[in-house]
């Protein structure tokens, strides 16, 4: 990292930092969703970015996650931040397992299995033999944690809206940083040989199965822990939340956010986030539309994404200082 | 010193002569002298965008209302929000329309999954969750969810409804029960239960239910067919209704046949299972249909055409929900005017529950709302209406409270 990429890194977390203090509450909650969105669009670019493999069952996952920790914490009174690693486990083991036979099937034929993926479990989760756990078509309400006493002895009196948001945001930045490590690294590399090149990854000795089997798991394992976090934010869990529809919006921020870029994670949560409220407010009779003007202008005018559209703009700023 | 206290004294008389100047006007966030703000959710959007158009409805509802010169001299500023019918952006609309916003109370946010994930937050922070668009009966606890209030006949009200029938008219019934597996099926079933009181274990001979996942529900009805019920209590959703009408016709099972308001539609449901099958089906009505001959010269759907057509133009005359929604707006209409003055959130929820013998016209002539303190479920009465082969006809009086 250069000096200057680490000057504006610890700028976006300072104002990280700062903004739950500078904005209500509900605001808060929408960064709250924000961050939670990116962690989701980051395991998904780490599939499909980085490793080529199209998923159109995402969703699928964010629900699983969301459902771990709703059941635990609702079934067993399992304390929230303990249903984390849970959720995330699940979601490695039932990703890695679903990517196995997923691997036979390259792209487009991939993004089907997974559409599948994607469709099935909110009917699964109706499932009546499942009814004890998921509580069917009404799903679970759970409760919203409160900031740990501590703080307050500390003379720093969080609200439960402030606390999660820093609950998230500590999260978050763990998980980015395990995912820049593991990028940038030989893993890496392998992924985005496989695919740019499978065959020739495979003549270097990497074993391409094995790759993307473990990449689809960690991907699943990313849009889990978002969906667990998801859940303690929005304190309720149903089928509804988790229609195919959320899936494509997951593809949609990636793409609009920039393929295979981990800050392009963050400009595709804002974007799944506030464009869609946005399009709400100009027209009620048809949002979609709205939003769909929207997405290709973005497609039209940053067709790497915007971190790509903002990393060719430094790069020509840069130029230009040269120059004169 | 003893100037001092001066100040302090004029206070004290100031403090102690208001409230008889202020005690008719009192607000909370949402409402001033001069406007009511009201929030909502609507499904605009995503699979239940077909009920979009109530919110819409709605909204043209209070832009007449403000033409009229408002309530109690306040325009009504209603601000609604797409949830596409997902519970996490209901959450996320709902805080906003609370604490960026700033309404008064929610109206009608729409579908049950939605209302029962902002049901917890809604009473927390002490915000009228008022007249939900959903017939489950858990809106209807006010000991517990003091802040939220249903509106249309709940499921367990019509369960009963179609017990008092049954016990009346034909006591020695044999009843069979198919029913979805989920909340709103067991509803209809523990309200047919309570009707039916001790009798029920005796009449009630085959309870059978399906998952909505399940393809038909062929086999169902031959069990019931099978235990001998000469009664058939029909709690299916459109595509499972047309299924069971059509098996029960097409293996010669004739029994009484009591279909759920949920599944009345002539479109989705007694076309596809045809209309022959679907001659004598017994259901409810609460609601003036704008597509029944008796009410084309009816004055109430006369005042609710000409409305649509100036206000809403774009809205179908032929969509009951469009009469559902003028019919709900109606009801917050009298329960602004019946607060007043006193616009606070507290006074519209008791207002809301203070509703003696309303009527709106929309109704069928007889239905009134009845609500307390311990009573938050505003239409409990409905008529019962027979399927004549072409169209349903209303038989009998109005049942229930």
């Amino acid at each position: 990292m250069s000096r200057r990429q680490l000057i504006v890194l610890a700028a976006v977390l300072a104002l990280a930092c700062v903004l739950p203090f500078l904005v209500s509450n509900y605001r808060t909650f929408q960064f709250n969703l924000v961050i939670i969105y990116a962690i989701a669009l980051l395991g998904l670019n780490i599939l499909t970015g980085y490793n080529g493999q199209i998923s159109l069952g995402h969703g699928a996952f964010y629900a699983m996650g969301a459902y771990c920790t709703a059941i635990l914490m609702d079934k067993f009174g399992v304390p929230y931040w303990a249903t984390l690693p849970v959720a995330g486990a699940v979601c490695l083991l039932f990703g890695f397992l679903f990517g196995l036979p997923a691997l036979r099937l390259e792209g487009l034929y991939l993004a089907l299995a997974t559409f599948a993926l994607g469709v099935s479990l909110p009917q699964l989760l109706k499932y009546h033999q499942l009814e004890n756990w998921t509580g069917g078509v009404q799903g679970i309400v759970i409760a919203k944690p409160e900031a740990p006493a501590f703080f307050g002895s500390l003379g720093l009196r969080l609200n439960p809206d402030q606390w999660l948001y820093f609950f998230t945001l500590a999260v978050a930045i763990v998980m980015f940083v395990l995912a820049w490590n593991l990028l940038r690294g030989r893993v890496g590399r392998a992924l985005v040989a496989i695919r740019d090149q499978h065959v020739a990854a495979e003549a270097m000795g990497i074993n391409s199965a094995m790759v993307k089997s473990l990449t689809f798991g960690v991907s699943a394992m990313y849009t889990g822990i978002a969906g667990s976090l998801g859940a303690i934010a929005v304190q309720f869990v149903a089928p509804d939340s988790f229609n195919i529809f959320l899936s494509i919006v997951f593809l949609v921020g990636i793409v609009v956010g920039g393929l295979a870029s981990i800050s392009g994670a963050i400009y595709g949560a804002l974007f799944i986030q506030f464009v869609p409220n946005v399009a709400d407010e100009i027209s009620k009779a048809a949002p979609w539309a709205i939003f769909g003007v929207f997405l290709i202008g973005f497609v039209y005018l940053m067709p790497m994404g915007v971190a790509g559209a903002l990393r060719m703009a430094v790069a020509r700023l840069g130029r230009k200082r040269q120059n004169t | 010193m003893k100037f001092k206290l001066v100040p302090i004294a004029a206070l004290l008389a100031a403090a102690l002569a208001s409230p008889t100047a202020l005690a008719q006007k009192k607000y909370d966030p949402g409402a001033s002298d001069s406007e009511i703000k009201i929030g909502n959710t609507n499904p605009y959007s995503g699979p239940a965008s077909a009920y979009g158009t109530i919110g819409k409805t709605i909204a043209a509802y209070f832009k007449m209302v403000n033409d009229q010169g408002g309530i109690n001299g306040r325009k009504v500023n209603f601000v609604t929000y797409d949830d596409g019918y997902s519970p996490p952006k209901t959450v996320e609309m709902a805080r906003k329309l609370v604490e960026q916003d700033q309404v008064l109370m929610l109206f009608q946010t729409l579908g049950t999954p939605p209302n029962t994930a902002i049901h917890k937050y809604m009473n927390t922070k002490k915000v009228p969750q008022s007249f939900v668009a959903t017939g489950a009966t858990k809106w209807n606890d006010p000991r517990n969810f003091p802040w939220t209030i249903g509106w249309q006949p709940n499921y367990q009200t019509e369960g009963r409804i179609y017990a008092a029938y049954i016990l009346k008219n034909k006591p020695n019934a044999k009843i069979g029960i198919l029913y979805q597996n989920d909340d709103y099926g067991k509803d209809y079933v523990k309200g047919m239960h309570d009707g039916l009181g001790d009798k029920a274990k005796t009449m009630i001979v085959k309870e059978v239910s399906y998952e909505v996942a399940d393809p038909t529900v062929d086999s169902q009805i031959v069990q019931l067919q099978a235990s001998g019920a000469d009664v058939f209590f029909n709690v299916t959703t459109p595509k499972f209704a047309a299924q069971a009408i059509r098996k029960a016709y097409d293996i010669g099972w004739k029994p009484m046949h009591f279909l759920n308001n949920v599944s009345v539609s002539l479109a989705t449901v007694l076309k596809p299972a045809g209309l022959e099958k679907s001659v004598g089906l017994i259901s409810t009505a609460y609601l003036k249909d704008p597509t029944d001959k008796e009410w084309t010269n009816d004055p109430a759907i006369k005042k609710w055409e000409a409305f649509m057509k100036k206000y809403y133009p774009e809205g179908s005359l032929l969509d009951p929900s469009n009469v559902y929604a003028y019919t709900v707006a109606s009801t917050l209409h009298e329960v602004l005017k019946q607060s007043g003055d006193n616009l606070t959130r507290d006074n519209v929820m008791k207002q809301a529950a203070n509703l003696k013998g309303f009527a709106v016209d929309t109704l069928i002539p007889g239905i009134k709302m009845n609500t307390d303190q311990g009573d938050y479920a505003p239409i409990e009465s409905v008529q019962l209406m027979k399927f004549s082969g072409t169209q349903w006809e209303r038989f009998g009086a109005v049942m229930g409270k």
